[in-house]
């Protein structure tokens, strides 16, 4: 089956106001800018919004906030030194944050995909973020249980895709692509190449083509930091 | 005019004392400021294997400038390299590692230390201060031993090393030794122990600095 598309646009039709959307990436590390950037484009609201970050400079995910887009983000690292975006609309009250520290948040994301509706994890046990959750024993240590997390549509960066929807990715790029395409009903990808089918050895497929629903080519992605260093902000 | 001896260790010597610390073949997570100058300070003849909590197993030092990949950082978001038998996984796998036990030693800055192991380092509880905790929790709660290194008090002279922890926990009683500027202290069932003073430091000098009780060195 050819999952591929012509232009960003039709990759993301259909996010509608409303919508939970994971955005994979860590810090600019696989950020799918132009994807992002097509979502701004679409002028969806309203939108809940899972990354481990709040994006930075005034690009990507730092513009689809700064654009008053996301009513919720759900992340573990709110603060970055390159963006006052998501700073400033949480101090005047215009944003809400869900704070999960990074490896529950990654484990929440996993549950979602592979079914397990929650989990008990000793993270977090003992400290203010626990209060509130039910907490067990198990073996004589204490663990608190954490939800799954799942969303309408996951926006992903991989470097190779065929057009089947079998992924490769690059580096610490990978971060939380693969566990985001298993989490997500629709799960949209940028690939900067896409190849046919049989082309990337299947002992080599991080993420297999039955995750991803649409593909379209972005060759030639921008890179956060140099649109930072440029002082480009979006749109 | 008498020059004045100087008194305690240096950032540096902090790292080295911890770095001397960890076992050979053991795999490590570095947190961001002192604790990754460590990686300079490995004595000859043993081998580290650094974790970065986004997902490199493997990791090596930073890039030759103009050699930068922004699709290889670090969980500081810095360019690094990897060495030979780097692996790269996903940010599920990672935690895994992590919170299964898998990763030797961690070590780690702090705010505030308590008497009991109780480590806060993610908030200060400031009002109006956008809460942020990245990994620190995971790896706490499930790296097999934990090290803290920080200055023994803060800028203003407050203790850092505390009966209990005022500032919000990462993780309770997860800290088994800290390295300060005046002395390396273990976290044992009764307490703070001096497992060793800096140069020119004293005991009563040291317990006066510490915001809980402290014993002194064991014989050796």
């Amino acid at each position: 089956m050819d999952k591929r598309l012509e232009t960003l646009s039709q990759a993301v039709a259909g996010i509608n106001d409303g919508a939970t959307v994971m955005v994979g990436g860590f810090g600019e590390a696989g950020s799918p800018i132009e994807l992002i950037h097509a979502l701004i484009d679409s002028g969806a609201r309203d939108l809940t919004v899972i990354n481990n970050n709040t994006g930075n400079g005034e690009i990507g995910l730092a513009a689809l906030i700064g654009n008053g887009q996301v009513r919720k983000m759900i992340c573990s690292y709110p603060r970055s030194s390159h963006s006052r975006v998501f700073p400033e609309l949480y101090r005047a009250g215009k944003i809400e944050l869900e704070l999960v520290p990074q490896g529950t948040l990654a484990e929440r994301i996993r549950a979602g995909g592979a079914g397990i509706p929650a989990f008990y994890t000793p993270t977090t046990v003992g400290t203010p973020l626990a209060q509130g959750k039910e907490v067990r024993e198990f073996d004589g240590r204490k663990y608190v249980m954490e939800p799954w997390l799942k969303a309408d549509f996951a926006l992903i960066k991989c470097e190779i895709a065929d057009y089947a929807g079998n992924l490769t990715y690059n580096k610490t790029a990978r971060n939380f692509g693969p566990i985001m395409c298993i989490a997500a009903t629709t799960t949209i990808v940028q690939a900067k190449k896409i190849v046919s089918p049989g082309e990337i050895d299947p002992e080599c497929v991080i993420t297999p083509g039955l995750f991803v629903d649409r593909i379209v080519q972005v060759a030639e992605p921008l890179q956060e930091s140099v649109l930072i260093a440029q002082g480009v902000s979006y749109p | 005019m008498n020059t004045p001896t100087p008194k305690g260790w240096s950032r540096a010597q902090m790292a080295e004392l911890a770095a001397h610390d960890i076992p050979d073949g053991s795999c490590v997570n570095l947190g961001i400021g002192i604790p990754e100058l460590i990686t300079q300070f490995v004595p000859e003849g043993r081998e580290l294997i650094y974790h970065t909590e986004n997902g490199l197993l493997g990791m090596g030092p930073a890039p030759q400038p103009g050699e930068e990949d922004p699709e290889l950082i670090n969980a500081g978001k810095k360019p690094v390299t990897t060495v030979p038998g780097a692996s790269f996984f996903h940010h599920a796998d990672s935690f895994t590692m992590i919170r299964g036990g898998h990763i030797d030693v961690c070590v780690l800055g702090a705010l505030q230390v308590a008497q009991n192991g109780d480590l806060a380092n993610w908030s200060t509880g400031e009002e109006g201060a956008i809460p942020a905790v990245g990994g620190a929790m995971d790896l706490v709660a499930g790296v097999k031993t934990i090290y803290v290194i920080t200055t023994h008090c803060t800028k203003s002279g407050d203790p850092k090393l505390v009966e209990n922890c005022t500032y919000p926990l990462t993780g309770a009683g997860v800290v088994s030794r800290i390295y300060t500027d005046l002395a390396v202290i273990d976290i044992t069932p009764v307490g703070f122990r001096v497992h060793r003073l800096a140069p020119g430091v004293t005991f009563e000098e040291i317990a006066a600095k510490t915001g809980a009780a402290l014993l002194p060195a064991l014989a050796a």
